[in-house]
């Protein structure tokens, strides 16, 4: 296999670890764009995401950025920001920010919508306030799709952030870009195989998170 | 925004556009295709979908850059290294909206087409595959919205599409043609997801009457999550 | 068995499918085609790429519109990539024709080791040592070299005219420029032969295009490869530093053929357009498409119709 072995051979040189240039350094700087990106969405989309479900108000604005996320090509976003920004740290983190937005949004506002009706009565009837039946009955219920909300975009994230790299940032699409201005596929390979090995990390971390955070009880129920 | 220059570029724009759409529904008809035998597979042996399934949801996490890159190595530069992975990523979405589909199938439906003499493929072609269709068209429109929006990524590789836009417009500092871009893919993937809609209503004159609630699958990497949770 | 339910859902199975494969019709004959996984083109149809920087789109595009309006049939595959990229390509024929720079096509993909200079010293060695598939045509006085560049207020600071001076301070320096400029023959590696410079940093930018020009003003790069027919020179008030080494070759605009793919009349064509471009001519049109940001077959018209030739 023509890509394993030029991905191999890159990545086992001594030379990829040093320097600016280096692995660790790339990785970093990706783990950082991805991380704060991550952040700022969803401190942005999660209280809206879940106060839209719970008043039950803007289905239809929801329904129509649920269409059109996805049709929104990402790297067009990035130079779009280049244009009107110029080259700096906000010119990749806008973007990045705003397409993390919609899943995290809609998913949550799903979640919260979801809840069964007589969960709510019940916790009322209970004598919760309406705090109250948010903060211990809609969200952990809603739980699984806010963490796939998180886990999409989170996904999103890393992959727009290896995109980035066309306008001139650092991370691990660096050494895609470079490589392909230079037509050496080992970089280009091992660029790659890095993108890939941390998406799927990414993928793991959070279905890990997600038996942390969902209560065993729905864990159980979403199997049936 | 100089607006001059869309009617001189007319011809461009409308070549790089065509050349988009095709990627894309190229990609996303072959998902399709792969997809109703492989669902309708994993839907007759149970077993086989949690693997599957797992499959899909890791192949779809993968950077769309980072499959055409990998695809180099086989097809050099040329349209099936970008229609190849996007055909795979169609396949992540579609292949759980098909088992879904099939599987929704109320049971008594199921008895009634047996009890009237259908074999399983007749029940299969006339019964559970015509109900499974909202499901299955819902997957294809995102797959279609998806592909066509990531199709213009192929530019990075020199594979023609509106993404040329982007690029030029970059090189140039030129707002207008990255604007274009931007504008066309979208208008073209939502014409796309448009005819969809028209063709599932065409083929579902049953439906008509019901609101359209919004599925699951718009928003999901793949509605994968709920079988996961069993399977991790 | 064809009741009316069926009748209706394969008609909308055949208007997808119909469709599906009008799209798929038009777009295999418009000329953005990928022809990069074929072999040589025909006799008397060409296909002619451009690199991934305007003024090389803006060659081919005048290429192309004077061999069109010499009856003969074009593809264009522009925007391909680097030469490392497309080299490849029109070796083997996919390619026909590609608006190239003597100097650097020879020190980058024909022979790394080459020390010609000059012009006539540059075209001896590519017609000596191009594999037999390719050859150059005749070459244009119009120059489009690398450089080093740097801003105005940093040249006067150091008293800078040329690249040697750069000597004691590249230490402190961090350089900028296309990706490929790192490994390049005459990137970092020729300027640490030929001048004794050794950079803190290099910072992979793009084809003198916006990210390297922005880098240069933000001080993240002190000096950068900026092409010296980038227009921004001028508007940016930046310095192309002295070469006195030749670090960089002369490198002409001249069209690079695969030989089976061209015909007398092509040839003749090129040669023609090859003749009447000159440096000046080159610097007004890249200005006018990526200052202006006039359109390429609309710049190239316009010179081609002011220089005589076919369009």
């Amino acid at each position: 296999m023509t890509f394993l072995s030029f991905a191999w051979t890159w990545l086992t040189s001594r030379q990829q670890w040093h320097g600016a240039d280096g692995i660790p350094i790339r990785l970093l700087q990706h783990l950082g764009y991805s991380g704060l990106a991550l952040l700022v969405a969803g401190l942005i989309a999660l209280p809206l995401g879940v106060a839209i479900g719970h008043t039950g108000r803007g289905a239809f604005a929801i329904v129509s950025l649920a269409n059109i996320w996805r049709a929104i090509p990402t790297l067009g976003l990035l130079i779009m920001m280049v244009v009107y920004l110029g080259f700096s740290p906000l010119t990749w983190l806008i973007p990045l920010v705003a397409l993390a937005i919609p899943p995290i949004l809609v998913n949550a506002y799903e979640g919260v919508l979801g809840v069964d009706p007589d969960l709510i009565d019940a916790a009322s009837g209970m004598g919760m306030t309406g705090w109250q039946v948010l903060r211990r009955v809609e969200i952990p219920v809603a739980m699984p799709l806010i963490m796939l909300g998180l886990r999409t975009a989170a996904i999103f994230i890393v992959a727009t952030a290896t995109i980035a790299a066309e306008i001139g940032t650092g991370g691990l699409g660096r050494y895609i870009i470079d490589g392909l201005a230079s037509n050496e596929y080992g970089q280009v390979a091992g660029g790659a195989a890095l993108v890939v090995l941390l998406a799927l990390l990414v993928q793991v971390v959070f279905v890990g998170l997600r038996r942390l955070v969902v209560p065993a009880g729905l864990r159980r129920a979403a199997r049936t | 925004m100089v607006w001059s220059w869309i009617p001189q570029n007319i011809g461009q724009i409308g070549q790089l556009t065509l050349q988009n759409a095709y990627l894309g529904i190229v990609s996303a008809m072959l998902g399709l295709g792969i997809s109703v035998p492989l669902g309708i597979i994993c839907v007759r042996w149970r077993l086989l979908y949690p693997p599957v399934l797992s499959i899909a949801s890791a192949i779809y996490a993968i950077p769309s850059l980072a499959l055409f890159v990998v695809l180099i190595a086989f097809t050099g530069l040329s349209d099936a290294t970008v229609i190849i992975p996007l055909t795979l990523f169609s396949l992540c979405v579609l292949v759980p909206n098909v088992v879904d589909g099939l599987r929704s199938v109320p049971e008594p439906v199921r008895q009634a087409a047996t009890a009237m003499g259908f074999g399983p493929l007749r029940r299969l072609a006339q019964v559970e595959l015509p109900v499974a269709i909202p499901v299955i068209i819902a997957g294809l429109r995102v797959a279609t919205v998806s592909s066509i929006s990531l199709a213009s990524l192929g530019q990075l590789i020199g594979v023609s599409s509106l993404g040329y836009f982007f690029i030029d417009g970059l090189q140039r500092d030129f707002p207008t043609e990255v604007y274009a871009g931007i504008a066309m893919v979208i208008v073209l993937a939502l014409a796309a997801d448009l005819l969809l809609i028209v063709i599932r209503r065409m083929l579902t004159p049953w439906q008509r009457r019901r609101a359209e609630p919004m599925p699951p699958a718009v928003l999901t990497p793949a509605p994968a999550d709920r079988d996961l949770a069993g399977v991790s | 068995m064809l009741t009316t339910p069926s009748l209706r859902r394969l008609a909308a199975a055949g208007l997808a499918l119909a469709a599906g494969l009008t799209l798929a019709a038009c777009s295999s004959s418009s000329t953005s085609s990928n022809p990069l996984g074929g072999g040589p083109a025909s006799k008397g149809s060409v296909v002619i790429g451009s690199a991934n920087f305007p003024e090389n789109e803006l060659l081919a595009e005048i290429y192309a519109l004077a061999l069109q309006a010499k009856g003969v049939k074009v593809t264009d595959k522009f925007n391909i990539g680097a030469r490392e990229v497309y080299y490849p390509e029109i070796a083997k024929g996919a390619i026909t024709i590609i608006p190239e720079y003597n100097g650097a096509l020879l020190t980058t993909s024909v022979d790394t080791t080459s020390t010609a200079a000059s012009t006539s010293q540059v075209d001896a060695a590519l017609d000596a040592k191009l594999p037999s598939t390719l050859e150059i045509l005749n070459p244009s006085s119009a120059q489009d070299k690398d450089s080093v560049t740097v801003t105005q207020a940093f040249a006067k600071a150091h008293h800078l005219t040329s690249i040697a001076q750069l000597k004691p301070l590249a230490k402190t320096m961090s350089i900028g420029g296309p990706p490929e400029f790192k490994t390049r023959t005459d990137g970092l590696i020729g300027l640490a032969k030929n001048y004794g410079l050794h950079f803190k940093a290099f910072v992979p930018l793009d084809e003198s295009g916006p990210i390297t020009l922005a880098a240069l003003q933000d001080g993240k790069v002190q000096a950068a490869d900026v092409f010296t027919t980038t227009p921004q020179i001028i508007t940016d008030h930046l310095v192309a530093l002295a070469d006195p080494k030749f670090n960089f070759a002369a490198q002409n605009v001249v069209p690079l053929v695969y030989k089976k793919g061209v015909n007398s009349l092509i040839i003749n064509t090129l040669n023609a357009i090859s003749a009447k471009l000159t440096t000046a001519g080159l610097l007004a049109m890249d200005k006018a498409v990526i200052l202006d940001h006039a359109s390429y077959s609309t710049v190239a018209t316009g010179w081609l119709k002011s220089e005589g030739l076919p369009y």
